[in-house]
Formats: C-alpha cells, sequence, structure tokens
C-alpha cells in the first residue's frame, strides 16, 4: 500500500471543499499530479497543492493507495467523499460531509467531525474518535434512501438527526444523541451507548435501535411487548425491553406477519 | 380630486388581501386612506409615496463612521465591485420586494458566483425540508373557504400575525359549501399558549410545548387502528381529547391544517411538518384533508417560485460553482454561513437581517463588506457600509406576489415613488450590467 501525506498549509481563508481527496482520485498519480487536482474556496478554483503539502505517490488503485492528512482540517469539508476503497486517516478535526456518500474502503478521523457526516453511505467504514454532529448517517434533503450499508463508529457524542431513512448498514455511538434518531427509518441498526432526549424511531417502519442509556421521553407509537436478550455490539450480549412501532406509521407484512421497528432498552 | 383606486393587493403579510381601496392625493404622491385592511397592514400604504421621511439617495459609510449621501451610480458601482472581489458573497431577504426583483437577484447571483438566500431560512425553509421529504398535500385558500367545514390552527396566531386570515378565508365567510360561515365550521387550536385564536376554537388543545411531534403520532395512531395503544396523556393532552379530536377531523367533508413558526420552530422544526404532511396523508384514507403553510411576508412563497423554476432549489441556494447548484439548509441557509464566518460579503434586501439574526452571525458578517437594499432603515441599514433606498412593492411599485397558497397575484403601483429611487430590479439590473462592464474591464 502505497501513502501520501497531506499536511495542511491553513492558506484558506473561508472553507475549502477538498472533494479530491479520496483514494479514488489519488490512484494512480504522483504527488506532482495530486498537486494538480482541483478543489474549491468559495467561488474560487484551486488546485490541492496549494492548500497542502503532498508527500508521496498514490498506489496502483483506489485499494492500494491510504491518504493521511495532517495539519488543521477544521475548515476543510468533503475529505473522502463518495470513496469506494482503500483509506483515509485525518489526524485532527475534519468539517461536513466527511464521508459522505462513501462506498468502501476505511475513513478515520482523529477529532470531532462536523454535520452530514457519513450522510447516504453505502458501504465502508467511518470512525470518528470525537463526536460528530447532526445528520450522521442521515439521507440529503428529500432522498428517501438513507444509508444503505456499511458501518459508522462515532466514539464521542453525536447531534440531532442519525440515520434519518436509515434502511441498512449500522451505526455505533458511544456517548450520547439528542433528538430524532432513525426517523422514517426502513432498516439498519442504530446503538446508541449513552442517552437519548427524545424522538427515538419516530415514523419509522423498520429497523433497530438499542439505547444502553436513558430515553428521556418515548414517543407514544411504541408499546412495550417482552425482554429479550441480544447482542447489539459483538461481544456484549445483554437484556433489554423490547418495543415495536411506530404504531402510527404504515407497516408491512411478511408471511402474514407485520413487520414492526424496533427499540430495544438496556434493562 | 383625490382619486380612489380599487381592488389593490396588501403588501404585508402572507394572506395578501386583493379587495383593499386605497385613496390617493391629487399629485398622486401620498396615500391619504386606505379600506378594508387591517392595523398592521394600514402602515405600509402609509410610508409609500414621495414625503419628507423618505430616503431618497444612497448613504456610504465613511472611513470616520459617519453616514454621507452618494449618487446611485456609486453605489451600483460599489455593489458591483463588492461581489465580484468576494470568494463566497451572500445575498439574503426577498421576503417584501416582487418576483422580478427575485429573478433579478438570480441573475445577480449566478454571475457572482455566491450564495441565495430567502427569509424562509429562518422561517418556513423547514416546511420546504419536510414537503422535499414527504410531498405537499395542499390546497388553495380558495377550497379552504368554499370547502373545508374543520379548521385547524397548529403553531399558528393568525389573530396576530395574519389578522384578516380568518375572515377572508378560514372560519367566518360564507362559502358555496360552507354557506353557514362560522356556524358550519369546527375549530381546532393547537398551541401551548392560549392566544387570541384560540378564543374562537371549538377546541383548543395547550399542548406541550416542544412535544408536538409526540401529538401528531398519537392521532396517526388512531388513524392507522392503534387508538387503544395510546397512552394515558401525550404531550399533556389527554387520552380520551385525542380520540375525541381525531373523530371530529375523521368526520369533516374536507380538513384543513394551517401550521406556523410554532411547529417549524420548535424541536424537531422539519419532522414537525413532516408528520404533519404524514398525519394529512392518513387522514385522506378517510376524508379529504389537506395543509397549509402560513407564509409570513406577502411574497415569501415568490423567491421559493421563482428560484425553483430557475435554478430547482426554492432557497439556501450555493451557486458558487457556477456550472451547478448545491443546496443543503445547515450548511447553505444564511444562518449557518453566517455562524461558521463561511462568507465574505453580504447584502441584505428587503429584510432585516440586523434584527433577525443571532447577534454572533451579525458580528461575523460585520467583518466582511455589508450592503442594505431596503426602502426604510432599519439595524441592519445602520450598521451597512452602504444602504440603498429603493420603491415600496404594492405600494409605489408593482410586480407578482405568489399568496401563502402559491397563488400569483400581479400587485400595483399606488402612488409615485420619489424621483431617481429605483426599483429592486432596476437596481440589481444595473448592478448586473455594472458587473460585466467591469469584468470585461479585468477587474478581477
Ligand atoms: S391580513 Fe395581511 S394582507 Fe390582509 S390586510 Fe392585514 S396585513 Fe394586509
Amino acid at each position: 500500500m502505497s501513502t501520501v501525506t497531506l499536511t495542511a498549509k491553513g492558506t484558506h481563508e473561508l472553507y475549502l471543499e477538498a472533494y479530491n481527496v479520496t483514494p479514488d482520485a489519488f490512484a494512480g498519480k504522483t504527488a506532482d499530479e495530486i498537486a494538480a487536482l482541483e478543489c474549491h474556496e468559495g467561488n474560487r478554483k484551486g488546485k490541492l497543492g496549494e492548500y497542502f503539502d503532498i508527500d508521496g505517490n498514490g498506489g496502483d488503485t483506489a485499494a492500494d493507495t491510504q491518504i493521511i492528512v495532517k495539519g488543521d482540517c477544521k475548515k476543510i469539508k468533503r475529505i473522502g467523499q463518495q470513496m469506494t476503497a482503500g483509506e483515509i486517516i485525518v489526524e485532527s478535526d475534519c468539517d461536513m460531509y466527511t464521508a459522505g456518500w462513501m462506498k468502501g474502503g476505511k475513513v478515520t478521523v482523529k477529532g470531532n467531525v462536523d454535520s452530514f457526516c457519513g450522510i447516504g453511505m453505502a458501504g465502508g467504514e467511518f470512525i470518528v474518535e470525537g463526536n460528530a454532529q447532526n445528520y450522521l448517517g442521515s439521507a440529503y434533503r428529500g432522498d428517501w434512501r438513507g444509508m444503505t450499508g456499511g458501518l459508522i463508529h462515532v466514539k464521542g457524542n453525536a447531534g440531532n438527526d442519525v440515520a434519518t431513512f436509515m434502511r441498512g448498514g449500522k451505526i455505533i455511538i458511544d456517548g450520547d444523541a439528542f433528538l430524532h434518531v432513525c426517523t422514517h427509518g426502513e432498516g439498519g441498526t442504530v446503538v446508541i451507548k449513552g442517552n437519548v432526549e427524545s424522538r427515538v424511531g419516530g415514523q419509522m417502519v423498520k429497523g433497530d435501535i438499542y439505547v444502553y442509556g436513558q430515553i428521556k421521553y418515548m414517543m407514544p407509537g411504541f408499546k412495550y411487548v417482552d425482554d429479550v436478550e441480544a447482542e447489539a455490539v459483538e461481544g456484549e450480549k445483554l437484556t433489554f425491553a423490547h418495543y415495536i412501532g411506530d404504531l402510527g406509521e404504515r407497516h408491512s407484512k411478511r408471511k402474514g406477519e407485520i413487520i414492526y421497528g424496533n427499540i430495544y432498552l438496556k434493562k | 380630486m383625490p382619486k380612489v383606486i380599487k381592488n389593490v393587493g396588501c403588501p404585508y403579510c402572507g394572506a395578501c388581501c386583493d379587495d383593499v381601496e386605497v385613496t390617493v392625493s391629487d399629485d398622486g404622491k401620498r396615500v391619504l386612506e386606505v379600506k378594508n385592511v387591517c392595523a398592521i397592514g394600514t402602515q405600509i400604504f402609509m410610508h409609500g409615496g414621495d414625503h419628507d421621511g423618505r430616503i431618497k439617495l444612497p448613504r456610504m459609510r465613511q472611513p470616520d463612521g459617519t453616514m454621507k449621501d452618494v449618487s446611485f451610480k456609486e453605489a451600483i458601482d460599489f455593489t458591483a465591485k463588492t461581489l465580484l472581489k468576494a470568494k463566497k458573497p451572500l445575498m439574503y431577504g426577498f421576503g417584501s420586494t416582487n418576483c422580478e426583483g427575485h429573478a433579478a437577484a438570480a441573475r445577480v447571483m449566478e454571475r457572482a458566483g455566491g450564495c441565495l438566500d430567502n427569509c424562509a431560512s429562518i422561517c418556513h425553509g423547514s416546511s420546504f425540508l419536510a414537503i422535499f421529504d414527504n410531498g405537499y398535500p395542499s390546497c388553495t385558500l380558495g377550497e379552504v373557504k368554499n370547502r373545508a367545514d374543520v379548521i385547524v390552527y397548529w403553531g399558528s396566531n393568525p389573530a396576530h400575525a395574519h389578522p384578516r386570515h380568518m375572515s377572508r378565508y378560514a372560519i367566518f365567510p360564507r362559502g358555496f359549501f360552507t354557506g353557514k360561515g362560522h356556524k358550519s365550521r369546527t375549530v381546532i387550536v393547537i398551541d401551548p399558549r392560549f392566544t387570541d385564536t384560540g378564543r374562537v376554537a371549538d377546541y383548543y388543545l395547550q399542548v406541550r410545548q416542544g412535544h408536538d411531534y409526540e401529538l401528531f403520532d398519537a392521532f396517526r395512531m388512531v388513524c392507522h387502528g392503534h387508538a387503544d395503544d395510546i397512552p394515558d396523556v401525550v404531550a399533556n393532552i389527554p387520552k380520551e381529547t385525542i380520540l375525541e379530536v381525531a373523530e371530529v377531523m375523521k368526520n369533516a367533508r374536507f380538513c384543513n391544517f394551517f401550521y406556523g413558526m410554532g411547529l417549524c420552530h420548535s424541536d424537531g422544526r422539519n419532522h414537525n411538518i413532516d408528520i404533519a404532511i404524514s398525519l394529512t396523508r392518513d387522514l385522506n384514507e378517510f376524508t379529504k384533508c389537506t395543509i397549509m403553510a402560513m407564509r409570513g411576508h406577502y411574497n415569501i412563497t415568490g423567491p421559493g417560485a421563482v428560484w425553483s423554476w430557475q435554478f430547482g432549489f426554492p432557497y439556501c441556494l450555493d451557486l458558487t460553482k457556477k456550472t451547478m447548484v448545491h443546496m443543503n439548509p445547515g450548511e447553505t441557509s444564511s444562518v449557518d454561513l453566517a455562524m461558521r464566518d463561511e462568507i465574505d460579503a453580504f447584502i441584505n434586501i428587503g429584510t432585516d437581517a440586523g434584527a433577525h439574526f443571532p447577534i454572533p452571525a451579525v458580528q461575523h458578517l460585520k467583518k466582511h463588506p455589508f450592503i442594505t437594499i431596503d426602502p426604510s432603515r432599519n439595524m441592519a441599514s445602520e450598521i451597512s457600509d452602504l444602504h440603498v433606498p429603493v420603491k415600496i412593492c404594492g405600494v409605489d411599485d408593482g410586480g407578482i406576489v405568489y399568496r401563502m397558497d402559491n397563488v400569483p397575484i400581479q400587485y400595483r403601483k399606488v402612488v409615485d415613488a420619489p424621483a431617481g429611487v429605483p426599483s429592486d430590479e432596476e437596481f440589481l439590473d444595473a448592478v448586473y450590467e455594472r458587473m460585466v462592464e467591469l469584468e470585461g474591464e479585468g477587474f478581477i
């Protein structure tokens, strides 16, 4: 695997849109060719080389390419957007759309990420060591197909609107989330190890939500059915109170049985 | 002889009453009297025309901090240069101008490569998000007047915000199938505060603030046959009341939800509207049911209509790439752009960002060139580097206006603006032409 190291120079005055910082764009390119890739600061089209020091060449394919991003990326958007393979490690905080519409590979952010990260994700792995803001693993505006696959693991807290319109894949949040988890959910699994304020599973059709802490306000549309033993995260077998819902939403039938969304609340 | 002009549209709130009678002075410069207008609408007519209080020339901030009158030519040049120099300028406002102005603004911002946003961004923008996600089963106010027998006002207070809404469209008028007016309608008001609108309600539900989403869910449970599973109390409303009101809605001949800021700006924002739309859809299994946003300004629906036609999105447009448009409220919405200090020039047009934005947002905006285009002094104009006075649409300028139900209405000019003062469209077109000239001269 070849490693390309980018070091942010901090020369951007506004936010930088680094949509080409992906193993897919870097594959088969030398450091100089990577420096010539396009990016945007507002309406000014620039080159990656103007904003980053670039060291190392890309691998033959995306899967052979690892990107390490150093320096302050707090004001850099769209790192790892639409990547299909390979690896990115960001050593600082970074901004919106990190790992957005990701299809494969792995992105690790050692700091915090802003909103809309992991949005529309279809595959791969996205690890955030700090906190994530709103719309983590959510759908783009007006899209009824949210996250369809892959894994998002946030080691800190997340904001509002986690996993809106989720259809597949898994999101694990080690800390708390606030409002709206898995709204309009149609599949997939969300695990929240901390507490949630309210609106968990609103308008949910299908899917599973595990909450280890408290849900301050439970949706009226969820009904307690039984206690179950389950392994939300590998190697953590626990007992949960099982609720089904949202009873105010449409549900399909399979083999004559109505399929509901599930909330599992740790006992 | 003073002249009486009939069937004039009121350029104040989204109800767009178009039965106003205006009496203007001999010389056509002042409004003397208005009829059929509510208290808030009256004022706007009195501000128009040519009188001493009107600002007639642009005012430019000087190095010593004072404002000095300058020519419109200088103002056009300054605005064009500011836009061309900026990497990410933002133009925001448009609640109080005509659609011709909205189209001209779009031409300017597309050329400049900036962001373009309207007041929906801090108002009914969250309704747009819900509409993108869930559709908009709506109707016109005429249908409400003629057909609706159950009216729900949820999180809105028309008695104060749209004073003639209830009398012209929703509760009191005698329509084709609602011949008994008020008597033929059941009014439901759902609001955490007992408002003046609540006083006319047959059912008033004092929902717990910020818990509307749960109450909608409970109503939907009734529609989906799970009435028995509703908890005893939801959002401070007892189960029996929920069941009773749900029956009223289900048994309506035509039910309409009017909702306002109480829904789209309490916790969850777009989701409150989203679930309201879902409930509307559910109720259509039993009867005819529609939903409508109580849009605030008389033409705040306009930019949504115009820009959707031009760009495919109604607000929060990011035109910086020039070849394509990007929209994502939360990122490209004015307050977020300002709070995150993402932009480097600001034009406030037909609104007052100085009064409406959070203070830290205004502090960020103030670090960069700040221009206000507005007929009157307001908080934004007083902190601006340039204040450009323009005509007041609907009083001294005509144009197309969209009512809250997306019905376009042609507004008329009733008095003359002071000589030389341009309309928003004229000013913005001149800025566009100056930008083209400057680009030709190699300005950037
Ligand atoms: S209700 Fe609105 S549109 Fe009608 S007169 Fe009053 S302010 Fe004007």
